[in-house]
């Protein structure tokens, strides 16, 4: 019985957003459309996480007003962007310009490429490095630490014996 | 492999998480001091208008109030530092900023208001209500000003210098911490300048 009010709201919920930009669209498909561009790429400070043409907020409403009555008077894609980010910073544009302040932003997905190649390499080169053998006088201490331990014996072979003798105990 | 850990390096597996933990801890227990008295705002946008001057409006007065209209040349008529606020009746941290308004009125700071995308009855009412901090009130009921100041958000405060250049921006109401921390000591630095 309640699954049909629920997929009924669910699809309501779903279709919101239309209701939200029906308000103020443009007649002329083609100016819609570059008015819809330009607003996808401009952030709507209330919700932050949102373009002004996702955004139910009174802000990004009005600034979708005003991006379509600047398209509208002929104004470029540049132009209207550069109305908004004059105001609002750098901040409204949901692509950071590229700048000395924003390189490390920009740079990031190459450093962690960089870093992942460079932890490749290093661990590949370790392991390919051969087992280096114990001298003379690392078998000589290895072999009275076995006798001292208080078992008196040596331990089953195990290969990580070499590996607990490391460090040196108290 | 038999790759054996030198001590050293075991060292310094063992405390390198401990230091990323304690550099991450002190800087969240900063971020919380800042959320606590207002200095630090997650949200908050510098302003893009810092340091120009606000761009050229105009707007009305509101009817019914004995108080001038504002437009961009007021901002420079009073020869000393101002305040420009955004506010609105229908918002709540308005009232709570209200009180640090009036008082900055009273040490003689000319403060000039915006109202924000209000009705006339309900601005009246407010005023009415806490009060008038205002030296000049302007009208922007479209909210168009707003945007050319770069505004998101209501209340909002700019502070200009003498020569009427945007010198700080505050985007939520003012505490008696922003006011104590912030607008005090810029004022009394822009007066002497």
């Amino acid at each position: 019985m309640r699954r049909p009010l629920r997929l009924a709201m669910l699809l309501l919920a779903a279709a919101l957003p239309a209701f939200a930009q029906s308000a103020d669209r443009l007649a002329d498909p083609a100016a819609e459309a570059r008015a819809r561009e330009i607003g996808r790429e401009l952030r709507c400070l209330v919700c932050q996480n949102q373009s002004i043409e996702d955004s139910e907020a009174d802000l990004a409403r009005d600034l979708r007003r005003i991006v379509r009555e600047q398209v509208t008077q002929g104004a470029s894609h540049d132009e209207v962007v550069r109305f908004v980010h004059d105001r609002y910073g750098d901040f409204v544009l949901l692509r950071p310009p590229v700048r000395l302040a924003t390189l490390l932003l920009w740079a990031t997905p190459a450093l962690a490429l960089l870093g992942g190649l460079f932890a490749i390499w290093r661990l590949r080169r370790r392991e390919s490095a051969p087992a280096t053998e114990l001298t003379e006088a690392e078998r000589a201490r290895l072999a009275e630490r076995l006798a001292s331990d208080r078992f008196g014996a040596l331990p089953p072979k195990r290969e990580s014996a070499a590996q607990d003798t490391g460090e040196p105990r108290a | 492999m038999t790759d054996i850990a030198k001590p050293s390096r075991r060292k310094l597996m063992l405390y390198a998480p401990l230091a990323v933990a304690g550099v991450a801890g002190v800087g969240f227990w900063a971020m919380l001091r800042g959320l606590g008295d207002g200095s630090f705002n997650p949200r908050g946008v510098p302003s893009a208008l810092l340091g120009k001057n606000p761009p050229e409006f105009s707007l009305p007065g509101l009817d019914g109030i004995d108080l001038p209209p504002l437009s961009s040349p007021d901002l420079r008529l009073f020869s000393k530092p101002v305040i420009v606020n955004f506010w609105a009746s229908w918002c709540m941290p308005c009232i709570v900023e209200h009180p640090q308004l009036i008082a900055l009125q009273r040490r003689g700071v000319p403060i000039l208001g915006i109202s924000y995308k209000d009705r006339e009855a309900d601005a009246r009412t407010f005023l009415a209500r806490h009060g008038n901090p205002f030296a000049r009130l302007g009208v922007d009921a479209p909210g168009r000003v707003a945007i050319d100041w770069g505004v998101y958000g209501v209340p909002e405060s700019y502070v200009l210098d003498r020569h009427g250049v945007i010198r700080w921006r505050w985007a939520g109401p003012i505490t008696p911490e922003v006011m104590t921390e912030s607008i005090v000591p810029l004022l009394r630095s822009l007066e002497s300048a």
